[in-house]
């Protein structure tokens, strides 16, 4: 009885949860591992096309023959890399015309034109003309040949599923001069933009943790820039900061703070002067990196004023009774409460940050040195054609993250069990 | 009473002022006003000798009186420096200062006598100062976008700082930019893409979701652990390593360009989420409900459909908000899969006007708005859902 009733549970589990498995499989885990396979081929982006044969029709009437017709097939491959064998083609005429003269490679057969071109070269071209006559010499109606298209087959392999692997991919992707710059630049980005809204986020978790009027409105204002469409935001961004027209130079302009527009988003470096030392900033990253933290710090302020609300609130009246000042308050009772939360927020924006790619795609476009991992990507593999270069870089990105992974659920899996 | 906890006071204070001033004369500068300093030392200067005065103050004096004459003064002076300026730059100022003095006399004169004076004052006002400050970095920009989509490319160039919007003109000349986005832009036809994305990627999401949520939080099956921990592992793989394949694999198979397959690619990156969300929910529902489903004889559509919804209408409402919040928002798959204008979602049109011709910034800034309000109202709106949903879902963003 127990047994047939775990069969059906079984049945009924595997039956509500396989839509959503095929679903997700197909369109996560597929490519996933689809990435590999594309990484270890030298595939451009103009050959993800399978090659196919074309046909163009053109009728022609002929001089004082008006009995006779002249039909010119441009017939071509329309890859200039890849072979298409047995290429077979028909194409269907009235029923009053037989052909003149036809092509030994073709058949007429019940109005029908059937041909076997057989195999195309790559680039392969050819004007292919057929000569026709009506049967009974009428007059011949010229649109009647219009209204049929020829019909092409070929038989060519798709690049994507042929055996020819190569490690050429990863060569060029480890041993390109800029792969170091790339890793350091993906590197800053993640770390500073995630210290930073977690650094911000407690400051403003603390401050709103405070009653005061108008709390729920800061509150929600808070999460804007969160819930808001990124293309907006940077765009806006993008006039904020722009040099000539930017509100911001212009601001700083106009109360003089600066001689000289500064072009925040499009300058690689800027040198700082600090006791005489020169610091070169890198300077469009960094602004990158701010609009990173202004647009994530709402999520770790949501997350810490979480947790702030949930402190007990005798453990600070204890405190106060011991005389300590709002600093070693801060510093013995609120950060050791929250640090549980801000190591998992830590962990989980990293690896967000570090995936993070319409931020500065939008903003610089991977320009002025803002050229990231998940912007390499896009580069190779869009911007270049190079397919499995792409492909390569994604699967960097692909160990780095199962990298971090592990550390994160180590930490979760040590919470829950100190929990 | 210390010398040192008067000093900090009045420094913080007088800070905390040219702060508050500052973000006001930045406001004034964009309505189109002059003014060419922001005029530090004087600020600074003011603010202590209020701060001062507030402390010394015969306690005699209303306070009410107290707190008018000193704004009145401090306006009086500032009217004398800067010159004539509209008036409701100085009745900002006279409120501005009206709030600013009547923090000070309220301040608890208490807190000058313990230990760490210095402290809890520079704790008291930094909060104060925190919350504006941020309310000014966070909505600046907003403002910006909304108060750019009502201006016109000519005026912007004669003064770039000047952002106020003419309320006189008539309503087709206010409303030029998104007359001209929604006519000439064709952004109706996006919108309504977009919304088509969204809301069916929610429903699909929510449809395939819930079932396979139940059977993870509730049913003893083989798998199970391994699909509770993929589930998590899966999402938080991103969207940059799926595109190359999905790309590949879709323009083999005709599907892009198609609202269709991007319906596809959402409801799957947003399951993995809603199934993690969905299943923490359903196990917090006592298990005594669904057994006395089973003993009237209910199949686990009954169950479902009878017990399990009804009650978890909360959790179903946030995961149906994060999900429209996500799919509205996406942007990255919209670039890769459409290239066709009669199939753009609005995240991709604006994308489109940027990078094509020489679009007209208002228009641009007239199609952002019409990208983000409608999701800030959403979110404004349904806040106490969205922001669960934020919380228990966003291990992603």
């Amino acid at each position: 009885m127990s047994n047939s009733l775990s069969k059906i549970e079984k049945r009924t589990a595997y039956a509500l949860t396989l839509p959503a498995v095929l679903i997700v499989f197909a369109i996560v885990l597929f490519p996933i591992f689809s990435n590999v396979w594309i990484s270890f081929k030298e595939v451009q982006l103009k050959d993800i096309r399978i090659p196919e044969p074309r046909a163009k029709k053109i009728v022609k009437s002929i001089k004082n023959e008006d009995t006779k017709i002249k039909i010119i097939y441009k017939l071509r491959n329309s890859s200039l890399i890849q072979d298409i064998r047995d290429v077979k083609f028909h194409d269907k005429f009235p029923s009053n015309v037989k052909p003149i003269d036809l092509d030994q490679r073709c058949k007429f057969l019940s109005n029908k034109v059937q041909c076997d071109f057989g195999n195309w070269s790559k680039k392969y071209r050819e004007q292919f003309v057929i000569f026709f006559e009506t049967k009974n010499g009428e007059k011949i109606d010229k649109k009647q040949f219009k209204l049929n298209k020829p019909n092409l087959k070929g038989k060519a392999d798709n690049i994507l599923l042929t055996s020819d692997f190569t490690l050429s991919n990863f060569k060029k992707v480890i041993t390109n001069y800029e792969f170091k710059d790339l890793l350091l630049t993906t590197f800053y980005y993640t770390f500073f933009g995630t210290v930073g809204a977690i650094v911000f986020g407690i400051l403003s978790a603390q401050m709103v943790n405070q009653k005061f009027r108008g709390r729920s409105f800061v509150r929600s204002t808070l999460l804007f820039p969160y819930v808001a469409p990124v293309v907006a935001l940077a765009f806006t961004w993008e006039l904020l900061l722009d040099p000539n027209s930017g509100t911001l130079n212009n601001l700083l302009l106009n109360y003089s703070i600066i001689d000289k527009p500064i072009n925040l988003l499009g300058q690689k470096y800027v040198s700082i002067f600090v006791f005489g030392f020169e610091f070169k900033l890198r300077l469009a990253l960094t602004t990158v990196i701010i609009f990173e933290i202004w647009r994530y710090f709402p999520l770790a302020f949501l997350f810490i004023l979480a947790r702030l609300q949930a402190v007990p609130k005798e453990l600070y009246e204890a405190a106060d009774i011991d005389g300590a000042g709002p600093y070693t308050k801060f510093m013995n009772i609120t950060l050791p409460q929250i640090t549980a939360v801000i190591s998992i927020l830590f962990m989980i924006r990293f690896i967000w940050n570090f995936n993070k790619f319409e931020d500065i795609f939008l903003l610089t476009g991977g320009a002025s040195g803002t050229r990231t991992l998940p912007i390499n990507v896009y580069e190779q593999g869009f911007s270049i054609g190079n397919i499995g270069m792409g492909s390569a870089v994604s699967m960097v990105i692909v160990l780095l993250l199962l990298f971090f992974m592990l550390i994160y659920f180590k930490l979760i899996g040590k919470r829950a069990n100190e929990s | 009473m210390r010398v040192k906890s008067i000093i900090t006071f009045s420094l913080i204070s007088s800070f905390f002022l040219f702060s508050l001033i500052s973000i006001w004369k930045i406001l004034s500068t964009l309505q189109g006003i002059e003014l060419k300093t922001l005029n530090f030392n004087f600020y600074f200067l003011s603010g202590i000798i209020i701060s001062i005065i507030s402390i010394f103050l015969s306690k005699k004096l209303n306070k009410l009186f107290k707190v008018i004459l000193l704004a009145s003064i401090f306006v009086l002076i500032d009217y004398f420096i800067n010159g004539s300026l509209p008036i409701w730059h100085y009745i900002g100022t006279f409120l501005i200062l009206l709030f600013f003095v009547n923090k000070l006399f309220n301040y608890n004169k208490k807190h000058f006598s313990y230990d760490f004076s210095a402290q809890i004052i520079f704790f008291d006002f930094l909060t104060l100062f925190g919350i504006i400050f941020f309310s000014f970095v966070i909505l600046f920009p907003f403002y910006l976008m909304l108060v750019t989509s009502f201006k016109t490319q000519a005026l912007l160039l004669i003064n770039p700082l000047d952002f106020s919007v003419d309320l006189t003109q008539d309503i087709k000349t206010l409303f030029k930019s998104y007359i001209v986005v929604f006519t000439e832009y064709n952004f109706g036809k996006y919108m309504l893409n977009s919304s088509i994305v969204s809301v069916g990627t929610v429903i699909i999401t929510l449809l395939l979701g819930i079932p396979a949520a139940y059977a993870v939080a509730r049913l003893n099956f083989f798998g199970k652990n391994f699909l509770s921990t993929s589930i998590l592992i899966i999402y938080m793989f991103p969207a940059i390593v799926l595109v190359i394949p999905l790309y590949t694999v879709f323009s083999q198979l005709g599907l892009r360009n198609s609202v269709f397959g991007l319906l596809i690619i959402y409801t799957a990156t947003t399951l993995p989420v809603a199934i993690y969300m969905l299943q923490g929910y359903f196990k917090s529902i006592p298990k005594e409900l669904e057994e006395a489903g089973i003993m009237d004889g209910q199949n686990w559509f009954g169950i479902i459909v009878k017990i399990i919804l009804p009650l978890s209408l909360p959790a179903i409402a946030s995961v149906a908000l994060y999900v429209f919040m996500i799919a509205w928002n996406e942007f990255l798959f919209s670039l890769m899969f459409l290239d066709s204008p009669s199939s753009f979602t609005l995240s991709r049109a604006i994308q489109f006007l940027n990078v094509g011709a020489e679009t007209p910034r208002q228009y641009l800034m007239a199609g952002s708005v019409v990208v983000t309000l409608p999701i800030l109202f959403i979110f404004v709106y349904f806040e106490k859902y969205l922001v669960s949903g934020l919380t228990s879902g966003s291990v992603k963003g």
